[in-house]
């Protein structure tokens, strides 16, 4: 599914430069529901942002399904993004002027579909996380939980290969975290591959496998026993 | 560009961004409808100087007669001096090619009646040259022309005023009119842009006026046009040696103002033309100034406009805008937002000019009015601008890596 070879990633900080990640290798089967975790300054947002073609790496090598992903022109990106990826931020991130459906359905749009095609999509995938009711509510009128859910449900509208969060829960109070973590644990159960970003560890314990960095590498790599989110909802 | 969807977002993003899409429409109407206010004023005041000095030709020289102030070459002062035809021959034989028109003028006042209509009018007696002169213009029939001079016709040429008043709603033309007793037949209708008293005149050939009025062959006046090649220096130095000479002609001290007065137009138009010249000098910079206001406005509210958007941008990036859908749906927005409000402004500017037109007059405004295709082309002007400052900052906008746009700060 996805495969690192040897990353390497540096930020130029005035004069010198900070080298983020010094050489990562991992590799990520498809189902696999995967914690990245590390204290902040790591490298794991760095390494999330380099999987998601958010940023690029200095050198090293990245596949995904089966593409390299190398030298891409904002437009390649752009497709790639559209068609690979599903993005979860902490923040949530929606546009706060499109109401839940439109936010929704915006990814569909950037995959040229139909408007009658992108509501119907779009209205599925906002049931799929219980908020149907709430498809013409602006995001303001949204509590936190709902919000992260409108934006999972986003996520999942174009369908993509893989799932990236980014601290999804870490603007959420403990309980909703649990909701959320329900949800995301359901998604994979259905077989969506999930990569995510935490620095809490029951979150992390709650993913299937969990891979912590230390200074730009990859200090441990373990699969864990997944403790369900279920029985604290 | 005609897509559907693509108009859609950009008309939610204008419908939920009320204030930001009002503020930067307001910058472009009110850019637009100052500028034609501005416009639509100078242009009353040229059109105010236009029509001031639309009665005469603008290449007039006037020339008068009266009584010596001075002695000279044995005379007494106190002689009048008088014009007849045979100075019009000469000053034409003198200057030949330097004169454009020539004409003399005798004076009347007459009580002219037609039918039950009495009233009092002054005439001119003319040469065939004085419609160029005076700017004449012959609505119906014809005017005083040079076989009419020759046969010493009993004919008229009637201002469009005299017409009213005496022929009520009819017309005139061949019907005769009784001035003084003597019956003369209307050949002519005038009209003159030099307001009503001139419409209230009654033309009549010289030779004829001379035959029945005194029997002699005496001038009021002689008027002429300058050859219009020559330019302000050469019209100047001409009146000045038809001074000199005509004094000569009479025996009149060269330091006597009173025995022949030359009064040159080109003097005062000289005036007019600086004065009109500055005038539009000014509307240049009453266009480009506002319009130059308005471009700075709509760059400052395009950058603006990015700045606030960069996260918008950002998380449409990361669902996979490319950067063209980017740039388009930016800088649509803003062109849709300035053609409408460049619409508003027109309308405003060109309504308001329209509207407080008529009260203007008595501050020497008169019939303010701005050509639609200037207006139009003021604000195709900014909104090609507007759209050229956008594109900079749109284009670096969808150039800006989504990881920056979503930092959360």
């Amino acid at each position: 599914m996805l495969k690192i070879n040897k990353l390497h990633k540096s930020y130029p900080i005035g004069d010198s430069s900070l080298h983020v990640l010094k050489g990562i290798d991992l590799s990520v089967e498809a189902g696999e529901m995967v914690a990245i975790m590390g204290s902040s300054g790591s490298g794991k947002s760095t390494l999330l942002n380099i999987i998601g073609m958010l940023d690029e790496a200095d050198e090293g090598e990245y596949i995904l399904d089966n593409v390299p992903i190398k030298n891409l022109t904002e437009k390649k990106a752009a497709i790639y993004r559209n068609k690979f990826l599903g993005f979860i931020f902490q923040s949530f991130n929606l546009i706060n002027y499109k109401n839940a459906l439109d936010n929704v359905a915006l990814p569909l749009y950037y995959q040229g579909l139909k408007r009658k095609e992108r509501i119907e999509k779009g209205l599925f995938h906002l049931e799929k996380v219980g908020l149907k009711d709430w498809a013409h509510h602006l995001p303001n009128e949204l509590s936190g939980g709902q919000k992260q859910r409108v934006a999972i449900a986003r996520a999942l509208a174009a369908d993509p290969k893989l799932l990236l969060a980014d601290e999804p829960t870490g603007a959420l109070d403990t309980k909703t975290s649990h909701e959320i973590m329900d949800f995301i644990q359901s998604l994979n159960d259905e077989g969506k591959t999930i990569l995510m970003v935490t620095h809490e560890e029951d979150i992390a314990s709650m993913c299937k496998r969990i891979v912590r960095l230390k200074d730009g590498v990859i200090i441990e790599d373990t699969f864990v026993e997944q403790v369900r989110a279920s029985q604290y909802v | 560009m005609f897509d559907r969807d693509l108009w859609r977002e950009i008309f939610q993003s204008i419908n939920m961004n009320r204030t930001r899409s009002l503020l930067s429409g307001f910058t472009v109407a009110f850019a637009i409808s100052l500028f034609a206010i501005l416009f639509g004023i100078v242009n009353g005041l040229v059109n105010t100087f236009d029509s001031a000095f639309a009665d005469d030709a603008s290449n007039s020289i006037f020339v008068q007669s009266g009584m010596t102030s001075k002695a000279s070459n044995g005379l007494q002062a106190g002689r009048r001096i008088q014009f007849k035809n045979e100075d019009q021959a000469w000053i034409k034989e003198e200057f030949g090619d330097k004169v454009q028109y020539i004409t003399s003028r005798v004076y009347l006042n007459v009580i002219a009646t037609f039918r039950n209509e009495k009233s009092n009018y002054s005439i001119r007696a003319v040469n065939p040259d004085h419609q160029y002169l005076e700017n004449t213009k012959v609505t119906y029939g014809r005017y005083v022309n040079e076989s009419d001079i020759k046969n010493k016709t009993k004919v008229v040429v009637i201002g469009r005023l005299v017409e009213e008043d005496l022929f009520l709603k009819t017309t005139a033309i061949g019907k005769y009119i009784n001035l003084n007793g003597i019956q003369y037949k209307v050949v002519g209708v005038f009209s003159d842009d030099g307001g009503d008293n001139e419409e209230r005149l009654i033309y009549m050939p010289i030779s004829t006026a001379q035959q029945i009025y005194g029997n002699n062959d005496y001038v009021d006046q002689i008027n002429l046009t300058y050859n219009p090649e020559m330019n302000f220096d050469a019209a100047i130095g001409f009146s000045n040696l038809l001074t000199k000479k005509m004094k000569d002609r009479f025996m009149v001290s060269q330091n006597d103002q009173r025995a022949i007065r030359v009064r040159n137009l080109a003097n005062e138009s000289k005036a007019i033309n600086q004065f009109t010249f500055i005038l539009g000098f000014l509307v240049l910079v009453i266009g480009f100034g506002t319009l130059i206001a308005g471009i700075v406005g709509i760059s400052n509210m395009m950058i603006f406009i990015v700045k606030e958007r960069t996260k918008e941008i950002g998380i449409r990036k990361a669902l996979g805008a490319s950067p063209k859908s980017i740039v388009s749906i930016i800088l649509l927005e803003s062109i849709l937002v300035t053609i409408i409000a460049g619409f508003v402004g027109l309308v405003i500017g060109m309504g308001v000019v329209e509207f407080a037109g008529p009260f203007l007059e008595k501050y020497f405004i008169k019939d303010p009015s701005v050509s639609l295709s200037i207006v139009v082309g003021a604000a195709i002007t900014l909104i090609l601008a507007g759209a050229i400052a956008g594109y900079l900052p749109a284009k670096k906008a969808s150039r800006i890596k989504p990881i920056v746009a979503l930092r959360d700060d």
